[in-house]
């Protein structure tokens, strides 16, 4: 197609067809900067633990009610710095480290936090030459002030949990005056580039001068041939957390890698810099499409997490003292009682901005999920349209195109909400627009998919054609809007459309005027079931460093390098807000974006970005997942089917089949791979994908009710097993398999050729029933299951209530009113519990008006009742219970529907094989309150 | 759920109300009514079990096979027949039963969802009447043409093949031509080759003769030079003057040196100076011409052939996109010029030559070389003729090989080609042979696949063609087209698109599919319209 394509794209293709061929098969690692190449990180790497030169100065402890300062000093370089140290409420204290006196502001990074976080007194316990102990409210809890050299302890009795500074790693590279060679004095500047280096001899540097700082890159770098001209010199910073009795880290995403952090000794660190990556390698710390700096740390005793507030380019180094140790020594050691204790230690590394840090105490997992969540906010609450099936793919060609797709559904009787439209749609990549020929009646095709009551999603990419005939960037340049480069003139980069520029999505003049670009008038064909999807918000520039933006471009006062990471939370906020106005307000909005930082969460859904139709893909989908559930963002997805190349029709299955039991489910396609729509391999494969698409329809009620969840208390939709079971340590690094809220366990199939998998089913003394057959396995063991290619092992928790809507339709609108069957899932000790929610599922009335169901269902003593858990909220619901399965029950005589005091026999079947009592047609209406008695 | 069976009995109650309604649950086909008999137990289609007839349309599913729910979306296997007056009946999957969208043209799927259907039936079976009886007529005028087409490709082929065994019999008669004319010709060659070699001979002979006189007179030159005391003998001194015939080129020639050339004589007289002469005379320079330079060597003359230039061998039609057919102009014009570049060395024009030029035949050897040159013309167009006799052979052949269906109604697409201009392209199909596509603005052109095989439906193949292995894709299969032909008129391409990269897709009419109207003029729904 490459000639085709040529002709199509123009020049722009030409290069990026070039682009691709450079590496037609895997990431150019080339193209991507390592440790060692990028300047800041090379310099802190380069200091090793040791003597911190930081000391406190007691003296200048200042206590307000919940405020404590102090200012350090490195007696190196005598710069003094400005430590804050804050009581959050809900066990989580905030550390912040900035020059006491700044040659200019430090970038502080806005938007993220929710609020500015309500705090708690603190109070002195003591305080001598040496420290001083602070109280951490309740418990006994003490944060020990040291002061030489400066450290932080916070101890939960006679236990550190957790120290700062330890290895003395604090390193803060201050403002300074770029002085020529002559003038400058002594060779302090080298010493300096990083404050805290004990290693440099200053006397054999001193001769070196000006050559030795280019090396170093202080003031300048160059990476391939991009220079970064940094005129205000070094300013990374760095800081070391030891966590003693840890051995399993996880989060800081997004990397292609395994859900426990590995340690990166000897390789290079985990980094966290958005970026548009092609073909990205698997288990690797390279960088990806977004940056969430939080991380879990985890043992059987307690969940900690730590959140690095900055945006900048930003490594993070693991190391661990028994990670060289084989399974025996860890043996040898618990045999002999060995006194080394097991420790992971951190490092945090930044390029600029100020160190401010949350350190979330947990002590549960999801007390951490909360104590984030209340810094950050939750995951938004999706419209439940949005978690059905999406079908996307680069690109559909027209509007007959998408008319035939949809007509391709309903002829194979397989139900979606969403067909997407890929940047082909728009009239030469201009975003808002038409192409003329292929969509020129938008209207005509929206209206088309809405009367299916189905939606549509088209593409807005950040970049923005530069066209003097092209509205947008017309009124983008007017406002004076755009990303500035270092000179000060429009900041200008090759994207899709070919020459762009890049809007300030960081100033809140421009995300207004882009959210009213949603609005029906503006955004011409378009209609309310029109969604949006952010792509390429990193952001990704094709002819630029690390195919992303110059790092001395401006955004006001401000450099990209210090708001790198957070343009694409801004690009999806700007985008989920223009919904949310078009509708005045009533609608919920539905962007994804690929790009995100931590607060994206609050904006909509994120994907794992341009992954590839291969097997270890597929398995990789899923810690990739876990990873953002566990920091926040719950409403995560891979392409289904792998967006590069052609996935056998095996791994077609089983990846609708994975991606069915993951939170967000769309397929999409590269535009050089053949069409492969579900019923495209013949009738068997299409009945196999439908089987999937529909398990995922029926078990919707229980998704929407976990994304309910999710948005009331940040606890992740999809999680890891270890999670629910945190002091089962066979749960800990366990990532082929993963847990949909408490109740389902899903082992999907990932290996091409698979007879049968072996799946661990965590809780000692607890059982799981196999969804599809009922069969009851014990807890607490390692289950083997002989699979098919029809095979989900899915597993439903004894002890749970799961609503199901088996009714499959073509929509999940079409399902609206559709009745309930309940699956209760009986515990050894014959007890279940569950919750239901129903409300519109698109509008924000269930939070403005309150209007939504919200029902707890449990199963105690031989009676299963449902009970309301928002008595103030109102909602009417059409939706009936038509079945109840109870697995694991006995044989009653009779059942009774006790509902508003009257009592009326139910019929039932009990299958006494498989211990399941199946009560037809009890017909309460879901929102009702009742029970129903065995006896 | 009271109010449910409320609704399921007004269902009832409104199919009862109307009349053409045979009263049967909701969602049965008439052909099923009788297993649905009122007030007697149910059993499942499949035969599984037995209920109760209160329990079929109860929005309960009950049967595995979920027949007992016809009428609603209750169990998810289901189907819902819909009647559809007006139109013709269809069955639709029981979960589109009241899903809020208006499926069957009666409305009777969406009974209960609120949803506000308009009974569409009499308007769709307007249209649809109206789109089979256009259908029909498109469909006899098209099957006429077919007859016509049929009848033109059998006589085509019949003369084709008749046109064939005229050639071939015309083709034996030219094989015996040309061997009579090779006969002729070598016949003719023969005493032409013996005439040309006299000639030759005799000529060879002449020049040895000529060259012999010339030595001579050369040699009593030189004697005369030599014999410088005239007296009619050269003398061993009068000869040693002659440093240049130093037989061992050491600048000197001695006596001993000179009485060995003389053959030991102290002197020699004009008829013993031959034997001298043969050994000097190759040396011996004249002393009253000046040294004559020493001669240029003229490198024969070098036949400057067109170089064949086995790179520049024409591509296969096929392949060649314009970028390579630029290149192989340029190559071409490069040729040119070295044909038309004078040759670089030129033979300087020798009187010696002129002189040893052959003398032109007599007339009988030209008159033997004419008759040769005619036998060998004669017989080399009687050959080229054969071949070309060949080629139109093995065309006609090669046309009659392929598969222009049952009745050869596709004969007539053959050699032809039907384009599509859309927006950006022009697309060209040549049926049996290839599809192609041209930007319409400039550009090269693109393979878009040669012609493969019929490939439609098992019942009748020759529904879709496939074309295949066009130009390669980049990182992509080679591209291919499937074109699907329905009945029409007219031979067009329709529409082009390309449904997945690389692999395209056409639409064309053609009278040569048009099936004979009894087929199709029975409507589908005739005796459903009560």
């Amino acid at each position: 197609m490459a000639v085709n394509s040529i002709e199509r794209m123009g020049l722009l293709s030409v290069f990026f067809v070039c682009l691709f061929f450079n590496s037609a098969f895997a990431v150019d690692r080339g193209n991507f900067k390592t440790c060692d190449q990028s300047a800041f990180c090379k310099r802190q790497r380069a200091l090793k633990p040791g003597q911190s030169p930081y000391r406190a100065l007691l003296e200048t402890l200042e206590l307000s009610d919940s405020r404590l300062t102090l200012q350090l000093i490195n007696d190196n370089n005598k710069v003094h710095l400005l430590l804050e140290l804050y009581r959050l409420q809900g066990n989580m204290t905030r550390v912040k480290i900035n020059e006491l006196k700044p040659l200019k502001p430090r970038f502080e990074v806005p938007d993220v936090l929710i609020a500015e976080p309500p705090t708690e007194p603190l109070s002195v316990l003591s305080k001598d030459d040496n420290g001083i102990v602070l109280s951490l409210g309740a418990e006994s809890q003490r944060l020990i002030v040291s002061a030489r050299p400066f450290r932080l302890d916070i101890m939960e009795g006679p236990e550190v949990l957790l120290s700062l500074n330890s290895r003395g790693l604090l390193a803060f590279e201050h403002l300074r005056l770029r002085k020529d060679t002559q003038a400058q004095p002594d060779g302090a500047e080298v010493k300096e580039s990083v404050d805290g280096d004990q290693q440099q001899d200053e006397g054999q540097k001193d001769d070196d001068g000006e050559s030795n700082k280019e090396e170093d890159g202080l003031w300048e770098e160059t990476f391939k041939s991009h220079t970064d001209t940094k005129p205000n010199g070094p300013t990374s910073i760095s800081l070391d957390f030891s966590l003693p009795g840890v051995e399993h880290v996880y989060g800081i995403p997004e990397h292609g890698d395994d859900l426990k952090l590995k340690t990166t000794d000897g390789g290079d660190p985990y980094r966290l810099y958005n970026l548009d990556v092609f073909q990205y390698e698997l288990y690797n710390p390279m960088a990806l499409y977004g940056s969430i700096p939080v991380m879990l740390a985890h043992n059987t005793q307690r969940t900690m997490g730590i959140f690095w507030l900055n945006a900048a380019e930003t490594w993070v180094d693991i190391s661990s003292n028994t990670a060289g140790k084989t399974v025996f020594g860890k043996m040898l050691d618990f045999v002999q009682g060995s006194s080394e204790k097991p420790q992971t230690d951190v490092r945090w590394i930044s390029e600029s901005g100020i160190i401010d840090v949350f350190i979330m105490l947990g002590p549960k997992p999801s007390d951490v999920f909360s104590q984030y969540a209340s810094l950050t906010g939750t995951q938004s609450f999706p419209p439940l349209a949005s978690l059905g099936y999406h079908q996307c793919r680069w690109n559909y060609n027209d509007q007959e195109d998408v008319k035939s797709v949809d007509q391709g559904f309903d002829q194979h009787d397989i139900p979606y909400d969403f067909i997407w439209l890929d940047i082909e749609h728009a009239d030469g990549k201009r975003y808002f627009t038409w192409d003329p020929h292929k969509f020129s009646e938008p209207k005509e095709m929206l209206q088309g998919l809405m009367d299916k009551r189905r939606k549509m999603v088209a593409i807005v990419d950040p970049h923005i054609k530069v066209d003097s005939g092209y509205k947008i960037h017309n009124e983008i340049t007017s406002k004076d809007f755009y990303v500035k480069n270092k000179d000060g003139r429009n900041y200008e980069g090759w994207c899709w459309p070919g020459n762009s520029g890049y809007p300030d999505f960081t100033n809140p003049e421009m995300r207004a005027w882009w959210a009213s670009m949603f609005t029906y008038d503006q955004y011409e064909g378009s209609m309310e079931n029109l969604f949006t999807w952010n792509d390429m918000n990193e952001p990704s520039v094709f002819n630029g460093p690390e195919v992303t933006m110059h790092k001395d471009a401006l955004h006001g006062n401000w450099e990209h390098r210090d708001i790198h990471n957070i343009y694409g939370l801004y690009v999806q906020m700007a985008t989920a807000e223009g919904q949310i106005q078009r509708s005045g307000g009533v609608e919920r909005p539905f962007v994804l974006t690929r790009a995100f930082f931590a607060g994206s969460q609050r904006f909509g859904a994120v994907w794992t970005g341009d992954n590839a139709a291969e097997w270890d893909h597929l398995k990789i989908s899923i810690p990739m997942c876990l990873s953002l559930g566990l920091v926040g963002v719950s409403f995560c997805g891979a392409d289904v089917g792998g967006f590069f190349k052609n996935p056998s029709t095996e791994l077609l299955v089983r990846w609708y089949q994975t991606g069915a039991y993951q939170p967000f489910f769309r397929a999409h396609a590269h535009l050089d791979t053949p069409r492969r729509e579900p019923w495209l391999f013949g009738p068997e494969n299409t009945a196999l994908i439908r089987e999937a698409i529909r398990q995922r329809y029926a078990l919707l009620p229980y998704w929407y009710q976990l994304f309910f969840q999710a948005y009331r208390t940040g606890t992740p939709v999809m999680r890891p097993l270890w999670v629910d079971y945190p002091k089962d340590t066979a749960t800990f690094t366990i990532d082929d398999e993963f847990l949909i809220g408490s109740d389902l366990l899903v082992h999907p199939v990932t290996e091409e050729g698979s007879r049968g998998v072996t799946a661990y089913l965590p809780g000692a003394g607890e059982v799981w029933y196999d969804v599809h057959t009922f069969q009851k396995h014990n807890g607490a063991q390692n289950l083997y299951i002989p699979v098919t290619l029809s095979s989900i092992p899915v597993f439903q928790r004894g002890g749970s209530i799961i609503p199901r809507k088996d009714r499959v339709r073509r929509s999940s609108a079409c399902m609206e009113n559709d009745p309930y069957t309940l699956y209760v899932a009986l515990s050894p000790k014959k007890f279940a519990e569950g919750k239901l929610y129903i409300d519109d599922g698109h509008t924000f009335n269930y939070d403005r008006k309150k209007e939504f169901i919200h029902r707890s269902l449990t199963f105690a003593n031989n009676a299963l009742t449902s009970s309301n858990l928002c008595p103030e909220c109102n909602f009417l619901t059409s939706s009936w219970i038509e079945k109840v399965l109870i697995l694991g029950a006995s044989k009653p005589s009779k059942v009774l529907l006790k509902m508003d005091g009257k009592e009326t026999p139910v019929d039932f079947e009990f299958d006494s094989f498989m211990s399941v009592l199946t009560l037809r047609k009890p017909g309460m209406n879901a929102g009702d309150d009742w029970t129903l008695l065995l006896q | 759920m009271t109010c449910l069976h409320l609704l399921v009995t007004l269902g009832f109650a409104v199919s009862l109300g109307t009349t053409v309604e045979v009263q049967r649950p909701r969602g049965v086909p008439l052909t099923k009514k009788h297993f649905y008999e009122e007030n007697k137990p149910f059993t499942c289609l499949d035969g599984s079990r037995t209920i109760p007839f209160d329990r079929v349309n109860d929005d309960y599913c009950d049967c595995k096979d979920g027949s007992d729910e016809p009428g609603t979306a209750a169990c998810p296997n289901g189907s819902f027949h819909c009647t559809n007056a007006g139109y013709r009946p269809m069955f639709i999957p029981s979960s589109r039963i009241n899903d809020g969208i208006c499926d069957c043209c009666d409305t009777t799927d969406e009974y209960n969802s609120g949803a506000i259907c308009e009974n569409t039936c009499k308007e769709l079976g307007r249209k649809e009447r109206e789109v089979l009886q256009k259908m029909a007529e498109i469909t006899k005028e098209g099957f006429l043409l077919k007859q016509q087409l049929i009848e033109e490709a059998k006589k085509g082929r019949e003369e084709k093949q008749g046109k064939v065994t005229d050639m071939q019999e015309n083709k034996k008669q030219l094989e015996e031509k040309v061997e009579a004319l090779r006969t002729v010709k070598e016949t003719a060659e023969q005493p032409e080759k013996e005439a040309k070699e006299r000639h030759l001979k005799a000529w060879e002979e002449q020049k040895a003769a000529i060259r012999l006189e010339k030595d001579k007179a050369k040699m009593a030159e030189a004697f005369s030079e030599l014999d410088d005391n005239a007296d009619g003998f050269v003398s061993v001194s009068e000869l040693q003057s002659h440093v240049e015939l130093d037989p061992d080129a050491d600048g000197t020639l001695t006596e001993t040196e000179v009485q060995g050339l003389m053959g030991g004589a102290a002197q020699v007289d004009t008829s013993t100076f031959e034997s001298v002469w043969t050994n000097i005379k190759d040396k011996y320079h004249s002393e009253s011409q000046p040294e004559e330079p020493a001669p240029v060597e003229t490198p024969p003359d070098e036949v400057k052939e067109p170089v064949v230039d086995n790179d520049s061998e024409p591509y296969p039609e096929d392949d060649i996109s314009e970028e390579d057919d630029e290149e192989e102009d340029d190559e071409d014009d490069y040729h040119e010029d070295d044909d038309k570049a004078p040759p670089t060395v030129k033979t300087p024009e020798k009187s010696q030559e002129d002189e040893e030029a052959m003398p032109p035949y007599d007339p009988d050897t030209q008159a033997l070389i004419e008759a040769a040159q005619k036998a060998r013309d004669d017989f080399e167009d009687s050959e080229k003729a054969l071949r070309e006799m060949d080629d139109q052979i093995r065309n006609i052949e090669k046309e009659l090989s392929f598969d222009f269906g049952p009745d050869a109604e596709f004969t007539y697409m053959y050699s032809q080609c039907y384009e599509l201009t859309t927006s950006e392209y022009v697309y060209r199909l040549c049926p049996f042979n290839r599809v192609s596509q041209k930007p319409k603005y400039g550009g090269s052109e693109t393979n878009l696949g040669t012609w493969g095989s019929w490939s439609g439906p098992e019942n009748n193949k020759y529904l879709v063609m496939k074309y295949e292995h066009g130009t390669g894709c980049w990182q992509g299969p080679n591209r291919s087209t499937t074109v699907k032909l329905t009945c029409g008129k007219e031979t067009v391409v329709t529409s082009t698109s390309e449904p997945s990269r690389c692999e395209y897709l056409m639409e064309f009419t053609t009278p040569a599919v048009c099936q004979e109207p009894n087929n199709t003029e029975r409507s589908p729904h005739g005796h459903e319209e009560l």
